[in-house]
């Protein structure tokens, strides 16, 4: 009898045990769906308010203008020295007849971007035949008209309280009355330097830029990181001292940035004299950043690899460099360029030590070689957000998501190698 | 063997050689300007007008702030320095000896006014402060309001004064909220320089302190408070202006020009009775505002081609006068004499003494 009552009472306990192990189990499942949730809904968030807050930035306003391209303004002989801002603010006169005064006729100009005449000069140095003839030719428009037209400043609001007075209104309307304004593709956001003026601003320059800063930075970076590792992993005795490199180069991959930054201007500018803002320079420093996360995952491809293959090579009389360049490293290069894409991919997103060796500067020229002033796109971002005019925060977060563009590209890419090349044992 | 040299060893030695030749001094076609990241946007509109006007290339602007710009244009003559320096305040003594010492003749030029700016959410009402309301509300020290003042000393006591209306009645009865530039900025220094100095020097004691005992004076009068009352809201203004649109109580510390181009959206606190407009600080009348500056390196003029086309262009009516294209980027004119002036100590490089 006690007997029973025993199972009894165990079958109770242990019923109420498995059912408060059945409920951790499901709490534990639950926390983890809400961190993923919570991870996931804060990254789309993040993602859409980006992106949304800066399609106003892919599109411009243009005006249709008539242009009578004039000899007085341009000369068939030397079609590039020609007076293609005074045509275009000729034409807008023409466009409106009743405004006159000179204050009044400098307001009317600013209706237009600065990089209105440029668009007709262009096209009069490609057909020379223009000249004489009149054209037909849309023009970009000021940033603040631009807004307005795309509903980002209110004009039902009081003149004083916004930055489009009412006279550019009454333009505008006209314009639009007339059916000459169109919305077109900001190409100069993708074809343009940096400009002081946000619809002529572009991401060229820095584009270039960030792309001759990481070709110094993969020269410089990846032979050595790759020797370092070879070195440390499969030649160098297991001693002190190699412990103590080791400890080292982890440590270093944790340094702030910003530290290497100082080293460079105090190393390669100061000491070297290179030129400051120079991709040449920037591409040194954030090699030396890049250094340990190149070592790093280096050292764990070497080390993944089965010591059969190298036992194998040895027993068939390879030597021990044979072993390593005919066996170990085509076998670890998956690894290797795995981690160094993703080193790269850190680089390009880095400012801080930049700022200290000058790439954090307006330039308009896209530079042309690793010596040329140029700036990189974390820091044009970060420039353009300062920029007080508003058109400038659309132009941010296009930056923004050009940048996010070429890391998604550069991690697809060393995912797609991971997988080509990856060997399982 | 012949293989991995060719693939690892080549590419450094090639990049050692390039080092190698790069770091012989270089020519330079470009004229390089530094300095202070307020005449950043007005130094580069310059540079991109000159760029596109002139047969001579667009000058690099970095934003290094005024004292790293003075920092690196007073390290010597040469090709590796920069040309001209942008501050947002005047040279100092120390910096001026600097430069004197490497041997570096500077010519100064005044480029207009920038005045700073406490601005709230357009809806809000509007605050009519002044200076001395200011320094209450924004210094970490403030003299006991419990305590009847000596003639000489008022007893300093940490900030009580957690709504506006604890510092005077007239004002709304809403937390002191202010969103300001972090202590790297020249916005800052010049608020409390202009501000909140100026504030504190209302309370007689603290002018009679300025004399006996000048950095005692200063670390009571520029102190800023840190019991959060005060948020370093960092150097993005227009996140500023975000923020304050979405918290209507908050107050935000910023140059003009962001008011002027946010009219819609923010609305500028009246100080002394001025309200911070176009006119009233062109005029003098609004108390918070500074010069800008720049600086030219006189050995460089003639050595780098353009420099003094670009101070010509700078100093042009159309670009720093009262229609210029600097206008539209919030820079406020100087009156027609000094614009005159210091167009002409740009044109003969007038020496700078101190």
């Amino acid at each position: 009898m006690t007997d029973k009552s025993d199972t009894k009472s165990h079958t109770e306990a242990y019923e109420a045990r498995l059912k408060k192990r059945y409920r951790a189990e499901r709490r534990f499942r639950a926390y983890g769906m809400a961190a993923i949730m919570t991870a996931g809904l804060i990254l789309v968030f993040l993602l859409s308010s980006i992106v949304y807050s800066s399609l106003p930035a892919f599109s411009h306003h243009h005006t249709r203008l008539d242009i009578q391209v004039s000899t007085d303004y341009v000369s068939a002989d030397a079609p590039e020295q020609g007076n293609y801002l005074g045509l275009v603010r000729a034409a807008l006169r023409d466009q409106f007849p009743e405004v006159s005064g000179r204050r009044d006729k400098r307001a009317l100009y600013k209706i237009l971007s600065i990089g209105a005449s440029d668009e007709l000069q262009k096209r009069v140095i490609a057909e020379p035949d223009l000249i004489g003839t009149r054209l037909s030719l849309d023009v970009p428009l000021s940033d603040d008209i631009d807004l307005m037209l795309k509903g980002l400043i209110d004009r039902t609001l009081p003149e004083s309280d916004r930055i489009v007075s009412d006279r550019d209104l009454v333009w505008a309307d006209k314009l639009l009355a007339e059916n000459r304004i169109s919305r077109k593709f900001a190409f100069a956001l993708f074809t343009n330097g940096d400009s002081r003026e946000p619809e002529m601003a572009g991401i060229r320059g820095a584009l270039v830029g960030s792309l001759w800063t990481l070709l110094v930075t993969l020269i410089v970076s990846f032979p050595l990181g790759v020797l370092a590792a070879i070195y440390l992993e499969e030649v160098a005795p297991k001693n002190r001292a190699t412990a103590l490199i080791e400890v080292n180069i982890n440590n270093l991959a944790a340094v702030p940035s910003i530290v290497y930054g100082l080293l460079g201007l105090a190393v390669f500018i100061n000491f070297f004299h290179l030129p400051r803002s120079a991709p040449l320079v920037g591409g040194f420093v954030l090699a030396l950043m890049t250094l340990p996360r190149i070592i790093i995952p280096t050292r764990a491809a070497f080390a993944s690899i089965p010591p059969s293959i190298r036992e194998a090579a040895l027993g068939v009389g390879a030597s021990r460099t044979q072993v390593i360049m005919h066996h170990v490293l085509p076998l670890a290069m998956p690894g290797i360029l795995t981690g160094t894409i993703i080193g790269l991919a850190q680089a390009a997103g880095e400012t801080a030590p930049l700022l200290m060796i000058g790439m954090m500067a307006f330039i308009v020229d896209v530079p042309g070689d690793v010596t040329a002033k140029a700036t990189v796109l974390p820091a044009q971002i970060y420039m353009w957000a300062n920029n007080p005019e508003r058109a400038f925060v659309a132009r941010t977060s296009a930056g923004i998501v050009v940048l996010l563009t070429l890391l998604l590209v550069v991690n697809a890419a060393a995912i797609y190698f991971r997988r080509r090349f990856e060997k399982r044992w | 063997m012949n293989k991995f040299k060719t693939v690892l060893v080549q590419p450094i030695l090639a990049m050692l050689i390039g080092v190698a030749m790069v770091s012989g001094a270089q020519a330079r076609d470009q004229i390089e300007i530094v300095g202070s990241s307020t005449v950043f946007p007005f130094a580069t509109s310059v540079a991109e007008q000159f760029g596109r006007t002139s047969k001579f290339k667009t000058p690099v602007v970095e934003s290094t702030g005024s004292g790293g710009g003075l920092k690196l244009f007073c390290a010597g003559i040469g090709l590796e320095h920069p040309d001209i320096t942008n501050a947002s305040r005047r040279i100092k003594g120390k910096e001026f000896k600097n430069c004197q010492a490497k041997g570096i003749d500077i010519t100064e030029i005044v480029v207009g006014f920038d005045g700073i700016v406490l601005a709230k959410a357009k809806g809000a009402p509007q605050l009519n402060l002044t200076r001395q309301q200011i320094y209450l509300a924004t210094a970490k020290m403030v003299p006991n309001p419990d305590k009847p003042c000596q003639s000489n000393w008022c007893e300093p006591v940490k900030n009580p004064y957690m709504k506006w209306s604890d510092i005077d009645a007239s004002l709304p009865d809403v937390k002191i909220e202010i969103l300001g530039p972090p202590p790297t900025s020249g916005t800052r220094d010049a608020f409390q320089e202009l501000a909140m100095s100026k504030g504190a020097n209302k309370f007689p004691h603290m002018k009679k302190l300025k004399k006996a005992d000048k950095s005692m004076w200063k670390k009571l009068t520029r102190t800023v408070r840190e019991d959060g009352a005060w948020i370093d809201a960092g150097e993005n203004d227009n996140l500023m202006v975000q923020k304050l649109s979405a918290n209507p109580k908050a107050v935000g510390v910023f140059g003009f020009s962001f008011l002027d181009q946010n009219s819609d959206r923010l609305r500028g606190a009246i100080v002394e009775g001025i309200e911070p407009s176009f006119e009233n600080i062109a005029d003098g009348k609004y108390g918070i505002s500074r010069s800008l500056y720049f600086y030219i390196k006189q050995a460089h003029v003639g050595t780098v081609p353009g420099i003094s086309e670009f101070v010509a262009e700078f100093t042009s009516e159309k670009a720093f006068g009262e229609d210029g294209y600097l206008v539209d980027k919030g820079l406020i004119p100087l009156p027609a004499s000094e614009r005159q002036k210091y167009r002409n100590d740009g044109k003969n490089l007038t020496k700078l003494s101190m």
